[in-house]
């Protein structure tokens, strides 16, 4: 099975690199997008979005991405993000919170703030475990 | 009187030994810090290098199309603006005054030029500084010189950004301590905004493929949307990395700093000690001189018979 380098770097550490076979992310205004190995070079601004990747060992690596790029070039993914988060590292009630903060927020008025908000929250929900409980379901 | 001057030097030993103590924990615990802010310089190149290369990669492949300000410059420098790095607290040796003597140089030039200057301090003792002598700064921050995060980097990036793109500044510089080694630092005056033409050129625009020949790059979105949204990325980037490598300088000339304080106690410990036990000697001395005259004096009074006095008078006039 051909397989492909995945590097997930964040400005403070490594997240977490190895091999992995396919990886699902999300471009700003493009929608989602998944890379197998042999992909064609690619550059894409990402927005906050859940990524997973799958590793070769078998599983899905799911990460909270909040904002970043990715880089595709001679078999290997990386992905730059000023914040990301594995899905085991999420507090899931505090994504909860900030969900139905940021709801509560849009109801009353149009804020971009809240509006970025929610998306990180859903980010983090769906990264976790899923998002429950909200009209959306998962990305 | 001699026996106070040996309770006031013992006082003052025990003062300097205290003192001791002191510095000498904080350069256990500088020592300590440098090793893991050392790590957190190195965890940090992975993604300047990474986003580096994609910078390189879309100012060759998009470059005609980005009208970014951050990459394009000014025709006209009349505001340069220096992001001046120090820490929040003294003992350190000459860590602080190496950058603020550097930053205010470069200040200084700029006034002779007759053009205008700003100043961004980052850490307490660099706000105190530039504030007491009058220098306009622009925006100051701190409490965060020892170890940085990449929320502090991001703030500042932005701030910094912001009033470029508003026109407050036509340049900005960074002046900060460059970590080399444990042993060696230096104060270096870096060009932050706009990008140097050095770091932005170089790249082909290509990247190898899966088979390892070079070829195009997609893009999603556009080539110019990406390096718009990268670039103030990359200006955090770029703050992150002189922070880490100010924390690291600053563990280290503060473990020198302490070391040589230590060294400085001890010494003085060893002389205050010697002065001390001479002047003890030199009271004990004295007592046994004024209990013999005392006695001496007493007996005088009395009978003369109890007292052989023969061999004392002998040896005094022998004298």
């Amino acid at each position: 099975m051909a397989t492909m380098q995945v590097e997930l770097v964040s400005p403070e550490k490594v997240l977490f690199t190895g091999e992995a076979t396919q990886v699902i992310t999300r471009t700003l205004g493009g929608g989602e997008i998944a890379f197998l190995p042999g992909h064609a070079p690619f550059l894409g601004a990402l927005t906050e979005c859940h990524t997973r990747i799958t590793l070769v060992e078998g599983g899905v690596l799911d990460v909270a991405v909040h904002g970043g790029f990715v880089q595709v070039a001679g078999n290997t993914v990386s992905i730059l993000s000023d914040i990301a988060e594995l899905g085991d590292d999420i507090d899931r009630n505090r994504a909860l919170k900030a969900k139905d903060a940021a709801e509560e927020l849009l109801r009353k008025e149009h804020d971009a703030e809240a509006v970025s908000a929610l998306s990180r929250a859903h980010a983090r929900l769906s990264a976790s475990g899923g998002i429950v409980g909200t009209s959306q379901g998962a990305h | 009187m001699a026996g106070g001057q040996e309770r006031i030097l013992r006082g003052r030993i025990r003062s300097v030994q205290a003192t001791k103590k002191i510095t000498r924990a904080m350069e256990l615990i500088a020592a300590s810090r440098i090793v893991k802010a050392q790590q957190r310089v190195a965890a940090a190149v992975p993604y300047s290098e990474t986003i580096t290369d994609v910078v390189k990669d879309l100012a060759a492949a998009g470059g005609s199309s980005s009208q970014s300000p951050l990459l394009a410059g000014r025709a006209e420098v009349t505001t340069t603006a220096y992001v001046v790095i120090t820490a929040d607290r003294g003992l350190c040796g000459g860590y602080n005054s190496g950058v603020q003597r550097a930053a205010e140089g470069e200040v200084k030039a700029d006034v002779l030029d007759g053009k205008s200057y700003a100043l961004v301090t980052v850490g307490r003792k660099a706000e105190g500084y530039f504030k007491f002598r009058g220098y306009n700064i622009a925006a100051s921050y701190g409490g965060f010189s020892d170890s940085p995060t990449y929320a502090q980097a991001r703030e500042i990036g932005q701030d910094v950004v912001a009033r470029y793109i508003a026109g407050e500044f036509d340049r900005v510089e960074l002046v900060y301590t460059r970590f080399i080694s444990a042993g060696s630092q230096e104060v270096v005056l870096r060009p932050l905004v706009p990008l140097e033409r050095a770091t932005v050129e170089g790249g082909d625009g290509k990247a190898p493929d899966a088979a390892g020949t070079p070829s195009d790059y997609e893009f999603e979105p556009d080539p110019g949307t990406i390096l718009d949204t990268l670039l103030p990325r990359y200006v955090e980037a770029r703050i992150y990395a002189a922070l880490l490598n100010a924390a690291a300088s600053e563990h280290a000339f503060r473990q020198r700093a302490m070391k040589s304080a230590t060294d400085n106690a001890e010494e003085l410990i060893k002389n205050l000690s010697r002065i001390m036990n001479r002047a003890r000697q030199d009271s004990i001395t004295t007592e046994i001189m004024e209990i013999v005259s005392g006695a001496e004096a007493l007996s005088g009074g009395k009978n003369v018979k109890t007292i052989d006095l023969g061999p004392i008078a002998d040896l005094g006039s022998s004298n």
